[in-house]
């Protein structure tokens, strides 16, 4: 099987805690793959190693076919080149819970930021890229306004235009409506389902069970730095095999606010 | 009782008095100072006009604000190399900066500018010249001072790079920077602002600071009134020459940090 992207057998401790125990997760071209769980549970950890902002301590990681990372030698992982490294993230999108917008730039700024610095293209060209996945976010007229200038809905919906300016093979979201008031998560979901009906590789960690249910193609839950369960989304949502799984599921549709408000 | 408070008219504490009496006693105690000072028989204000524009003290205060910028300068571009060092995953890189910013922090200014000015009595020879030849009293005096300075200002670059929130690299390492271009291009520009009212204060020490160079002859405002002193006795009088022409400087670096900062903030 060819492009996509595999975690296998990732693990990664802080000290004695261990965050992730051994994790495969397998996301075909084109799929949306939500990840659902208890705070603490590894989540954003299994993003932040997928594209080696944390270093693993075991497994894998290949988007496209490429190893992200490490280099196999002599029969060990050795960790690569920085330059290698940040080339391999560049198949990978991210955004942030915190949006993580450049605060010194303009909007339009933080989006050709990497075309131009990094991939070294033609700045006009980039430029009317840019402009046109402002729009595309439905933030046309704010291309001059710097983040502080933005609400956070509209800070999120820039940093999504940023990384697919980067033309990623795969975006990972990590908690990205957790730091919005709750009346503007509407509009950030409803560009990250764009995304997905355009055929969008995606890996969404996420409260939003809702929004799991609609645009997810495959649910994965996980818990205490394990995935417990994993199917096509209807499947996990509506009937979950784990009693872990129908215990996170209860809890959170009884008190929907008290999961979306933590960090 | 109650009923017919909000009726009386509200009087507010009376501090005229003590004001004024703490007032006018500072007044006189300075008034005093300045009398007695300004109308001395020993201070001849006469010379303080005759050489406050002379050639030497113009010469010195060039030679000043030369060395205050070559110092801001060799400071800075260094200082925020030892400041990537401190940084950088690199246990080397950074020991040897943490060993940098203790030495050079910690052994006096003066016993530094020294040092590079008698740097012949270690090295006669720098391979391809005479020490002394290439150690002039203004290089020695540079070195002294630029490499005192990077010590400080690295720690003020490092604390304006901790000010940068940590997902602003995650950010950038994410659209497919190194760290290093991420340091440059993301971190350097964001921690200006908390830098440089740091850097102002720092400006007005170098500026000072150059002072010292005149234990080697270092040919600034201050070796240069110690030279006419040395051969008018007007030692006082060249005093309040070099005293003027500081707080001169002082205030305009003043003026130009505020303009500064206001630039930076918006």
């Amino acid at each position: 099987m060819s492009g996509g992207l595999r975690l296998r057998g990732l693990r990664k401790s802080y000290g004695d805690l261990q965050v992730l125990r051994g994790v495969d997760l397998d996301v075909e071209p084109g799929e949306v793959v939500c990840v659902i769980g208890p705070s603490g549970s590894g989540k954003s950890t299994l993003l932040r190693c997928a594209n080696h902002l944390e270093p693993l301590d075991a497994g894998f990681v290949q988007v496209d076919d490429v190893l992200v990372g490490y280099e196999p030698r002599d029969g060990r992982l050795h960790e690569s080149s920085e330059r290698d490294i940040a080339r391999a993230r560049l198949r990978m999108g991210m955004v942030f819970q915190q949006f993580n917008l450049f605060s010194h730039l303009t909007a339009l700024r933080n989006i050709t930021l990497g075309p131009t610095r990094v991939l070294r293209r033609d700045p006009t060209e980039v430029e009317r890229e840019a402009r046109d996945l402002l729009a595309r976010v439905g933030l046309a007229g704010h291309a001059d306004k710097l983040p502080a200038q933005l609400s956070g809905g509209q800070q999120q919906r820039v940093a999504i235009a940023r990384a697919l300016a980067m033309k990623p093979a795969v975006l990972l979201f990590d908690e990205p409506t957790s730091a919005l008031d709750p009346e503007l998560v509407g509009e950030v979901l409803a560009v990250m389902r764009g995304l997905a009906e355009q055929g969008m590789t995606m890996v969404v960690v996420t409260h939003e069970i809702g929004f799991a249910a609609d645009v997810a193609d495959t649910v994965v839950f996980m818990d205490d730095g394990v995935v417990v369960e994993s199917g096509p989304a209807e499947r996990v949502l509506r009937y979950p095999e784990s009693e872990r799984t129908a215990g996170f599921l209860a809890h959170v549709r009884r008190h929907p606010e008290k999961e979306t408000d933590h960090a | 009782m109650l009923d017919s408070l909000h009726t009386l008219e509200v009087v507010r504490r009376k501090t005229f008095v003590s004001r004024w009496g703490t007032g006018a006693v500072l007044v006189a105690v300075v008034g005093w100072l300045a009398v007695t000072v300004v109308t001395s028989p020993n201070l001849d204000w006469v010379v303080v006009g005759e050489y406050f524009l002379s050639t030497p003290i113009i010469e010195g205060i060039g030679t000043t604000l030369l060395l205050t910028f070559a110092t801001l300068g060799i400071g800075l571009v260094l200082g925020a190399a030892l400041a990537m060092m401190r940084q950088s995953r690199n246990p080397v890189a950074g020991a040897a900066a943490a060993g940098y910013i203790w030495f050079f922090r910690g052994v006096p200014l003066v016993v530094q500018i020294v040092f590079w000015f008698n740097l012949a009595l270690l090295f006669p020879t720098l391979g391809f010249a005479e020490t002394n030849a290439v150690i002039t009293p203004l290089l020695a005096a540079m070195l002294g001072l630029g490499l005192h300075e990077a010590a400080y200002l690295a720690e003020i670059i490092r604390g304006g790079f901790l000010a940068v929130p940590r997902g602003q690299v995650d950010a950038a390492l994410t659209i497919g920077m190194t760290r290093a271009q991420a340091t440059r291009v993301i971190v350097l520009p964001q921690s200006v602002r908390v830098i440089l009212p740091a850097l102002g204060n720092q400006f007005i020490l170098i500026l000072k600071g150059t002072s010292l160079v005149s234990v080697i002859g270092g040919g600034d405002l201050m070796t240069r009134a110690q030279q006419v002193y040395g051969q008018n006795y007007q030692v006082i009088a060249l005093l309040l020459v070099a005293t003027g022409w500081y707080l001169i400087l002082v205030t305009i670096a003043g003026i130009g940090q505020r303009f500064l900062e206001r630039w930076a903030a918006a």
